[in-house]
């Protein structure tokens, strides 16, 4: 079977023109038919996969960017929050401190009226006492000084006149003292 | 050596069974390459996705180097099936070639030029049509006064130079390996012992440097026709 076939290509090839027209227009068809069936099965989807990573990645660069801008901002977010609670603390101390001082202050102030006012009180009492002491003394005095001219002078002079010599005789030792 | 192919003529069009029989192959190979690349996608690549994804990049890089992605971009898919499909051809003749008889069955469908000045002229007609679709057929038809009226000869003779060297090129290269692959099959097939371990080594080197060469034509034919796509698409040359 062979044999016969090659001497059947032998018979042919005898009147062969040396072109191979058929060759030409199968190796363009086939050629043509591949290319529209890669196309079809094979390439496009794959070119679409490609084209969606493609723009998966721009994605995930994109995501990637926009969180790290977020997390930019929140740490600047953060430091502002940070710095103003530091600033709200420090005032809040000053605060105390300054009330502290006035506290420390009016009761310093308090104190001292305090004692300023005992101080007066004390010297009022002894004001008082002084007076009504020396008030007393003039009494027992006049009585006693009435009692001892009396028995001295009898009733050579009168009570009146008595007092009188003893109101002066006072007067002239309250000056002298 | 001395090969005969297997033509067979039908309905007034000559067929060389082999090369249908290879670039089917080589057509079913790629689909398949590309297919369990592509079975199970993920956003997270694996496996051979990455090498399909490896692919894209090789050539979206070739693109980018040639002409801006605006206008690069529709032809990623025809560069990836180039590149995949002629480095899959190449590769095809490299580990054995089949004949029975005196008839050749198996070799890279890229060692008969009639396959290479198919693709060639293909890309070339591929390359007149998006010149004349993106730019306007009467931008287009400037660009062959330019940078000089009188170049406008050598505009044309370009044209067929072009066509010729591309798909010549890859042709001769592949045929070139293929020969003196078949060279050392022979002497090691019938040389005897010595014949056999002379081959050997040689013949090792040799399919090595045409794995290289294989991929270096995939790579310079889809370069190439980024360059000349370039030439007829972007706007200030």
């Amino acid at each position: 079977m062979l044999i016969s076939m090659n001497m059947f290509l032998l018979g042919a090839a005898e009147h062969h023109t040396g072109l191979n027209t058929g060759d030409i227009i199968f190796q363009l068809l086939i050629f043509v038919i591949l290319l529209a069936l890669l196309r079809k099965f094979a390439f496009g989807p794959l070119m679409g996969i490609m084209k969606q990573r493609e723009e998966h990645i721009a994605n995930e660069i994109e995501q990637a960017e926009k969180h790290h801008q977020e997390a930019k901002k929140l740490a600047e977010e953060q430091r502002a929050f940070m710095k103003q609670s530091r600033q709200e603390a420090q005032a809040l101390i000053e605060n105390a401190r300054k009330l502290g001082e006035e506290q420390k202050e009016q009761i310093i102030a308090a104190a001292r009226e305090e004692a300023e006012r005992l101080k007066e009180a004390a010297k009022k009492e002894i004001e008082r006492e002084k007076e009504q002491a020396v008030a007393a003394l003039r009494e027992q005095v006049a009585s006693l000084s009435v009692l001892i001219a009396s028995k001295v002078i009898e009733k050579e002079l009168s009570e009146q006149d008595q007092a009188k010599l003893i109101n002066e005789y006072i007067q002239e030792v309250g000056e002298g003292r | 050596m001395e090969h005969k192919a297997p033509i067979v003529e039908w309905l007034g069009l000559t067929f060389n069974l082999s090369n249908i029989l290879m670039t089917t192959i080589t057509s079913l190979i790629v689909f398949i390459i590309a297919i369990a690349a592509t079975r199970s996608l993920q956003l997270r690549p694996r496996g051979m996705q990455n090498f399909l994804e490896w692919v894209f990049d090789f050539v979206r890089g070739i693109i980018n180097s040639t002409m801006d992605w605006q206008t690069g971009g529709r032809f990623l898919t025809l560069g990836v099936t180039l590149i995949m499909y002629i480095f899959v051809a190449n590769m095809l003749g490299l580990p054995f070639s089949v004949r029975f008889g005196d008839t050749l069955w198996w070799k890279s469908p890229t060692a008969d030029p009639t396959i290479t000045l198919t693709l060639a002229v293909m890309i070339v007609g591929l390359t007149h049509y998006y010149g004349v679709k993106l730019k306007g057929v009467q931008e287009y038809g400037r660009d062959y006064l330019r940078p000089m009226a009188f170049l406008f000869p050598l505009k044309i003779i370009e044209e067929f130079s072009n066509t010729l060297t591309l798909g010549l090129r890859l042709y001769g290269n592949i045929f070139a390996g293929e020969i003196l692959l078949g060279l050392l099959a022979g002497l090691a097939t019938n040389g005897g012992v010595f014949g056999a371990l002379g081959a050997a080594i040689p013949m090792m080197v040799w399919q090595a440097f045409s794995i290289f060469v294989g991929c270096i034509q995939a790579f310079i034919f889809t370069m190439l026709t980024m360059v000349y796509m370039a030439h007829k698409v972007s706007q200030d040359h």
